[in-house]
């Protein structure tokens, strides 16, 4: 069908919204076809959220108001309705029925005192005036088409009964309840892992095929953009910057911005060929223009010479679960099972895997902030378990961490350079006062930031400027091994670009080593020398990295590249089959899962035996 | 769920034992009840303090006493008052059901107040009504509650004569214990239904309620309370306990014949045995009232039920 016959369904015309004297949306437009999806694109602070909580009318209740501008929904023929001009009472009549939303957070957004069926109801009820016993048949039917198993005992199950994946679906089920016109996805996949995006994002493609519904479609990720948008908008600092059907912004994106997003996304595959890590020039916006920024060159840092700087031997970690009514344990959590590497000075492993795959239980283990573990963990050659108490405390300075979230990694009520500073006179490595304060400067500078900066307060950075004042903290007591935990998922890929970067110049001028821990991996590809994926606690395929990406031997392995969405929408294929939810590691006491032996196919190349 | 409930059932009876023995030795603590009672009296002889406490049971071991006493306490034999000899038990029957009605109605006039003004104050967040509400219950915490009832029997009682200044005959004689109480727990009260309230207007499912098209009463009063329920119902429960030992004040000031003025009475004539009888009757309805607001948890949020 050409969408030049149809009338849009939404048209957005010249919007604006602001929050008090600060205008976060500013002359946007766009329309939206019915059976297409826009996918609207942006980083944070793009103001792509504020604009469908805007078209829902929900931006009011946090203070929104709209200085100018039209939300034309038409649901029949002609104009339609400006959403903008009506009132509360009139909006919840759309809300759920024409137009319905599904949001990012699935863990969050199901009320945990309800069941799943009493929430799916409640729509069918409220909308389509239907008997409660009739609304619980057609919400059986509804979690089936999201491919729920076992639908109807679902409905009388509760949010924490679920995993992410499962909320989500019925989230889905939710929206499409009274089969909306247009349904606004904001993030729908992005706390989820990437087997399970894969599903849900097919679910919601062939749903949208089947009930022809109009779809905007949220994100900051360009893979998923290519996967499942039609026409693209792409938001700046609350503006549209550029809009076009996905072929060509992909292919000849024309604004300098698009053209940066692009670029700084990290593409699977894109290493093919190399053998080390490459650190590659950043592509920046300086006054409207596209600039090329710092050096182009292999990682060639890892010294494979000397002996490994940690190992690692068959580490196990379990944690209790559940405690019979005498206090007997009866289920543990076999979190990690006999995992064993080694990590060489100026070297990068990363741990990749999906959540449940024990990977930041590895990294907290090393870090000693994970107790009762078996296993030998060896440190510059000496054992972690041989160690005494002022060799340990050594070690908590050798080894840094850093956490995924740099909002709540870093104390809101000191300043940042007390902050960095605490490292260096815990460990008494120099005098408190000016040696101190000097180095907190040139650690600053050394990540990208001012001196001056030191006396600020972590509110008054972003989240990038966050995480570097993060990694600045962990040089501060002149590490050997940083871990890397998750470090640079919670960033926007422009900024998330110039950590990768930040990482390798530190690694080239430090000889720093890093446990990467990530789940991300066209990250994982572009900065690692090595990889070991991790499922369920257990290695199911180490090498280099090359190995791992190009010469993949294990099918989970295989599993988890095929459902990276890539940044290329002449790419899109029919995935490997996905068997969805990741099982438990929980297992009785008495019946521990089954390990799978590592057997050797290539030099330095390991992969489980079957059992996936 | 029934595990659950079998566990902290089984955790209320243990607290209930100790309670009862740390009150049998903390009152044997506080001199010999047989001297207390011979007081004033003159030439007494050690042979008239020994039958007084063969009378009192006081030459048993402590360990026979004690489990005596809990006899007592389940065949509702509570011993003899010092103070005239009445049957503790009759005392406690008079005045328990006027603790009880009195605590009841002050945690429901100030739960039935405080949960709609606390919401209203929560959604009009920062604006005219929620200041009024926050202004009001300020006031509310000022006042001591013994000032409070002077002032309203000066009022209600004295100069308008509307309603009685004491005791307890009927319905009117409620008001004025029941608002003194009430007032300053709804001001306690509006201030944690706000901030409970504001937290769980925050949460993602909230907004999930109003994209469904709920009405914002269903959103606040069906998705938004239930879950504030879960801390409400603890601080409720904990509440009602601190309002049984205040409650010793305003019966004094209302002159009503209840738990507190009982125990007053006790304490000033060193009547042993209401005392004991009176403190563990306290206790236990506390015990009681959380165990019932752990089951309340249980039934308010899945969470706890099916783990």
């Amino acid at each position: 069908m050409n969408k030049q016959e149809l009338l849009p369904i939404l048209r957005i015309d010249e919007l604006s919204v602001s929050f008090g004297t600060a205008s976060v949306v500013k002359g946007l437009s766009f329309d939206v076809f019915p059976g297409r999806t826009t996918a609207v694109v942006g980083e944070s602070g793009s103001g792509k959220s504020v604009m469908s909580m805007s078209i829902m009318r929900l931006a009011d209740m946090t203070g929104a108001s709209f200085p100018s501008g039209r939300i034309l929904f038409s649901s029949g023929a002609g104009e339609g309705i400006d959403l903008l001009k009506c009132d509360q009472e009139a909006m919840r009549r759309i809300r759920g029925k024409e137009i319905a939303m599904i949001f990012q957070e699935p863990m969050t957004s199901l009320n945990p005192v309800f069941t799943i069926g009493d929430q799916l109801c409640e729509v069918l009820i409220l909308h389509e005036k239907r008997s409660r016993a009739d609304a619980m048949v057609e919400a059986e039917r509804l979690l089936a088409l999201v491919r729920l198993p076992d639908a109807r005992a679902l409905l009388a199950r509760y949010p924490h009964q679920l995993s992410g994946g499962m909320r989500q679906r019925v989230m889905i089920a939710m929206a499409l309840a009274c089969r909306p016109k247009l349904l606004i996805a904001d993030e729908p996949t992005t706390a989820l892992d990437v087997t399970v995006q894969a599903e849900i994002l097919n679910i919601m493609k062939d749903l949208q095929a089947e009930l022809g519904m109009a779809m905007i479609f949220i994100t900051h990720d360009m893979g998923v953009v290519a996967e499942m948008a039609d026409d693209v908008v792409v938001m700046w600092q609350g503006e549209k910057v550029e809009a076009g059907p996905v072929e060509e912004i992909f292919t000849c994106p024309k604004h300098p911005y698009t053209r940066m997003l692009l670029s700084a996304v990290p593409k699977l595959g894109a290493m093919q060929g190399f053998t080390h890590p490459r650190r590659t020039p950043l592509t920046v916006l300086r006054n409207g223009e596209l600039v090329q920024e710092g050096d182009d060159r292999q990682q060639d840092t890892a010294d494979y010479t000397v002996p490994p700087l940690l190992r690692v031997e068959d580490l196990s970690i379990q944690f209790d679960v559940k405690k019979s009514f005498w206090g007997r344990t009866t289920h543990r959590n076999f979190a990690v099972s006999q995992v064993g590497f080694e990590i060489y000075p100026g070297e990068t492993l990363a741990l990749v895997g999906e959540s449940g795959s024990g990977k930041s239980t590895i990294g907290r283990t090393i870090q000693q902030l994970q107790e009762s573990a078996n296993g030998e963990v060896w440190f510059d050659g000496k054992p972690m378990s041989k160690m005494k108490l002022a060799e340990r405390q050594r070690l908590r300075r050798e080894v840094q961490y850093i956490f995924q979230d740099p909002f709540a990694s870093l104390d809101p009520r000191r300043t940042v350079g007390d902050s960095i500073a605490e490292p260096i006179l815990t460990h008494g490595l120099l005098d408190r006062g000016t040696p101190t304060r000097r180095r907190v400067g040139e650690l600053l500078e050394r990540v990208g930031l001012s001196a001056d900066m030191a006396s600020r307060y972590p509110h008054e950075f972003s989240g990038g400027q966050r995480q570097r004042v993060c990694i600045a903290r962990a040089l501060a007591s002149r590490p050997r091994l940083i871990i890397a935990d998750e470090a640079l998922s919670a960033l926007d890929v422009s900024v998330q670009a110039q950590v990768i970067n930040l990482f390798m110049d530190l690694q080239r001028e430090e000889g720093l080593a890093y446990l990467f821990i990530s789940h991300d991996m066209a990250v994982v590809e572009k900065m690692s020398h090595r990889v070991a994926v991790l499922y369920l606690g257990q290695i199911m395929e180490i090498g280099k990295r090359a190995d791992v990406f190009e010469r993949t031997a294990h099918p989970y392995t295989q599993r988890l590249l095929s459902a990276v969405p890539l940044a290329d929408p002449s790419a899109r294929r029919q995935r490997v089959a996905l068997t969805g939810e990741i099982p438990s590691s929980i297992h009785p006491v008495g019946a521990p899962p089954a390990l799978n032996p590592l057997r050797e196919i290539a030099s330095g190349h390991f992969i489980a035996q079957e059992r996936v | 769920m029934t595990g659950f409930i079998v566990k902290r059932f089984a955790q209320a009876i243990f607290v209930v034992i100790a309670v009862s023995l740390i009150v049998a030795v903390a009152i044997r603590m506080t001199g010999d009840p047989a001297l207390m009672i011979a007081q004033g009296a003159t030439n007494i002889t050690q042979a008239d303090l020994d039958r007084i406490r063969e009378g009192l049971g006081l030459n048993q071991p402590f360990l026979v006493q004690y489990l005596d006493s809990l006899r007592g306490l389940v065949t509702w034999d509570l011993g003899n008052s010092f103070v005239g000899g009445t049957p503790v038990n009759l005392l406690v029957d008079k005045a328990l059901p006027a603790t009880l009605s009195l605590a009841f109605a002050s945690m429901f006039v100030s739960i039935a107040v405080s949960i709609p003004l606390g919401i209203r104050a929560a959604v009009a967040r920062g604006r005219g009504s929620d200041q009024l509400i926050r202004i009001f219950s300020l006031l509310g915490l000022s006042f001591p509650n013994f000032w409070l009832a002077t002032m309203l029997v000066l009022l209600f009682s004295i100069t308008l004569k509307w309603l009685p200044p004491s005791g307890m005959s009927g319905f009117a004689s409620f008001i004025m214990p029941a608002v003194t109480m009430g007032v300053i727990l709804t001001a306690t009260n509006v201030r944690l239904v706000r901030t409970t309230m504001l937290d769980t207007l925050n949460s993602q499912y909230i907004m999930v309620a109003r994209a469904k098209g709920l009405s914002e009463r269903k959103v606040l009063y069906k998705h938004a309370l239930r879950n504030c329920a879960i801390p409400l119902i603890t601080y409720f429960g904990l509440q009602f306990g601190g309002l049984l030992g205040g409650i010793v004040v305003i019966e004094r000031v209302f002159n009503w014949p209840g738990m507190g003025t009982l125990a007053f009475d006790a304490v000033a004539a060193r009547d042993y045995p209401v005392l004991q009888s009176v403190i563990m009757i306290l206790a236990l309805l506390i015990v009681g009232i959380n165990l019932l607001v752990d089951i309340a948890y249980g039934i308010v949020d899945p969470r706890i039920r099916t783990k």
